[in-house]
């Protein structure tokens, strides 16, 4: 088998230049928080060690992943990293198609065996065999379990696939599964968001392929060095929180004058991400900046919490149809069920007995005639 | 100090010797936790809900941050107290082990559960004298006081270590109740269904002590204060 390419020898065949290629470098040195020395040993980095090849799949979900990457406030980063994972496998964007796209993946697995990056949008929906998401003509619980199995680490992008997002709302219909459940031997890093903010997903593929290891997570497995404060503690509109000037409506003096949307709902307070901080769309807003609260979309189970223009959420409380109908029911049957025990001990009785009255005369019968 | 049966009914027919059952440190705790509950509820609530906006230069104003700052402070001394009343356990004795540990498996404890259930419910028309919290009381203690209590400390500090971080003292003790959670938005429900369950035990507490020094031949109230049970007729 022929060397394997390294990251740059890709590079210069797509066509970029040694200018770009240095850019790039410097541009995600500084993403990740790395010193002056930084750019020279990430280009060190990817000029010498061979190209992680990333298979990014789409399960249940909307592709709102994709296209916050798309739109990365530095095209360099995206188109860089981007036409690296479009050489692979991504149902979206790639060329191929069809049987063609399939056996790359099958090419993928079979050459990088434990060394390919495996990225997944979207999660896996359990019920009825996996109907729920049918990809290439079967269910794509079957695509999941055959790449994940080969990996060498998993990346859940977005909330569908860190922790089920609304499509496993209550009461969960298709049980839409978050990836960490689903693989227990390879590594996964959660990077939560409804979608995530794209300089988050750029810089976390960009550090986990430079340096061949997983950044420092949490104890929910994502990057600490994106989620581990608070919107609310980083929010430019803190000042006016601790002031105790609130947006009261949507329309009063303190909308205006930009006040603290706390009363309004804003989840900041209990929202782990990077949006007050990095911001979207090349930094041009982010929710709370444009007078909306945050709704907490990295959160897990930030969809059953509702209601979002509330501070506290409603408490899940008894459904009084449904559960009365469900004593109904119970008592139906217990009803029905005495009842049917009662009828057929009482038959049983009369059948035993009757045989019994039937045999022992007839026996009688039997005895009187032989002795008569 | 002396070591008591708490849940010892005493006998009819005589009055008992006045007994003493409360030690310094217990009364001192005692309303010192409780002027620091009054603290934390009021300020609790207004966290949870906070006042009209103030109207006024954001720079001069600091009315969150004070409310914030109380809670924080009073919820500090709180945990602290609860751990002083763990420590004056060992050291004062006395009745005061029947806050925790209702000897529920004792038979003259169930049947003064029993009995006191009556009372309350207006069936029995005289009570029976204890040394200590009668057993019913006990268990409303244990339910509506020291369980929601642990839970309100252990959330608490929960929810100060997001504000404090990673890094911090508070993340690395309590850091693993955020992570049972997923969504930090259930610690803020339970922490506030907690302080509900404690205003409604705050309620039912004053309202019994009221009641039961005067109707059940003993003292309560004053119990608190002087630290002696006086039994009458």
């Amino acid at each position: 088998m022929k060397e394997k390419p390294t990251f740059y020898d890709v590079l210069m065949q797509r066509g970029v230049s040694r200018r770009d290629f240095l850019g790039f470098c410097a541009l995600t040195a500084t993403h990740l928080g790395l010193d002056a020395s930084g750019a020279a040993s990430v280009a060190h980095a990817l000029e010498t060690k061979p190209r992680i090849p990333v298979l990014w799949l789409h399960g249940l979900e909307c592709t709102c992943c994709s296209e916050s990457f798309l739109r990365s406030g530095h095209p360099l980063a995206s188109d860089i990293v981007m036409s690296m994972i479009s050489l692979d496998y991504d149902d979206t964007i790639m060329a191929a198609a069809g049987d063609q796209a399939e056996e790359i993946l099958q090419d993928i697995i079979r050459d990088y065996r434990g060394a390919y990056l495996l990225a997944v949008e979207g999660n896996v929906p359990l019920a009825n065999d996996g109907m729920s998401c049918i990809v290439g003509g079967r269910p794509f619980r079957k695509k999941f379990e055959e790449t994940a199995r080969h990996a060498k680490a998993i990346i859940s992008w977005g909330t569908c696939a860190t922790s089920g997002c609304v499509q496993a709302a209550k009461p969960n219909p298709t049980r839409a599964t978050p990836i960490h459940r689903l693989v227990d031997r390879v590594p996964v890093i959660n990077v939560p968001g409804c979608p995530p903010i794209a300089e988050v997903m750029t810089g976390v593929i960009s550090y986990i392929l430079m340096y061949d290891r997983l950044p420092e997570l949490d104890k929910q497995l994502r990057p600490k060095l994106f989620y581990s404060q608070r919107v609310h503690d980083k929010c430019y509109r803190r000042a006016h929180f601790d002031a105790g000037q609130f947006v009261e409506r949507w329309d009063d003096e303190g909308a205006r004058q930009g006040w603290c949307l706390y009363k309004m709902g804003c989840r900041g307070p209990t929202t782990y991400n990077a949006c007050a901080t990095i911001g979207w769309n090349e930094n041009t807003s982010w929710p709370v900046r444009s007078g909306h609260g945050c709704i907490g979309c990295s959160e897990d189970g930030f969809w059953d919490r509702g209601p979002f223009y509330e501070r506290l959420p409603d408490m899940q409380q008894w459904g009084i149809e449904a559960n009365a109908d469900k004593v109904a029911a119970v008592g139906a049957a217990a009803l029905g069920g005495a009842v049917a025990a009662q009828l057929g001990g009482s038959l049983l009785k009369r059948m035993v007995k009757g045989k019994r009255g039937d045999e022992t005369p007839s026996a009688d019968d039997d005895k009187k005639g032989t002795q008569s | 100090m002396k070591d008591y049966i708490p849940y010892h009914q005493l006998p009819e027919g005589s009055i008992p010797e006045p007994v003493s059952i409360y030690g310094p440190g217990i009364r001192i705790w005692h309303w010192v936790n409780a002027l620091l509950v009054v603290v934390l509820c009021v300020t609790g609530y207004f966290i949870g809900v906070p006042p009209p906006s103030a109207m006024g230069d954001t720079s001069t104003l600091y009315i969150m941050g004070w409310i914030r700052f109380l809670h924080l402070a009073a919820g500090y001394l709180f945990a602290l107290l609860a751990l002083a009343r763990v420590w004056l356990t060992f050291v004062e004795k006395g009745i005061s082990h029947q806050l925790f540990l209702p000897a529920v498996w004792r038979a003259e404890w169930f049947d003064g559960f029993k009995r006191q259930l009556l009372w309350n419910l207006l069936i029995n028309d005289k009570p029976i004298r204890y040394v200590g919290l009668n057993p019913l009381g006990g268990i409303a203690m244990l339910f509506l006081y020291i369980l929601p209590g642990l839970l309100i400390i252990l959330t608490g500090f929960a929810m100060y270590a997001e504000v404090t971080g990673h890094d911090s003292w508070q993340y690395l003790l309590f850091g693993w109740i955020t992570a049972i959670f997923g969504n930090t938005m259930d610690l803020h429900v339970i922490h506030r269904l907690a302080m509900w369950a404690m205003v409604g035990f705050a309620f039912v507490h004053i309202y019994i002590a009221v009641r039961e020094d005067v109707l059940s031949r003993q003292t309560m109230i004053s119990s608190m204060l002087s630290g002696e049970r006086q039994y009458r007729r």
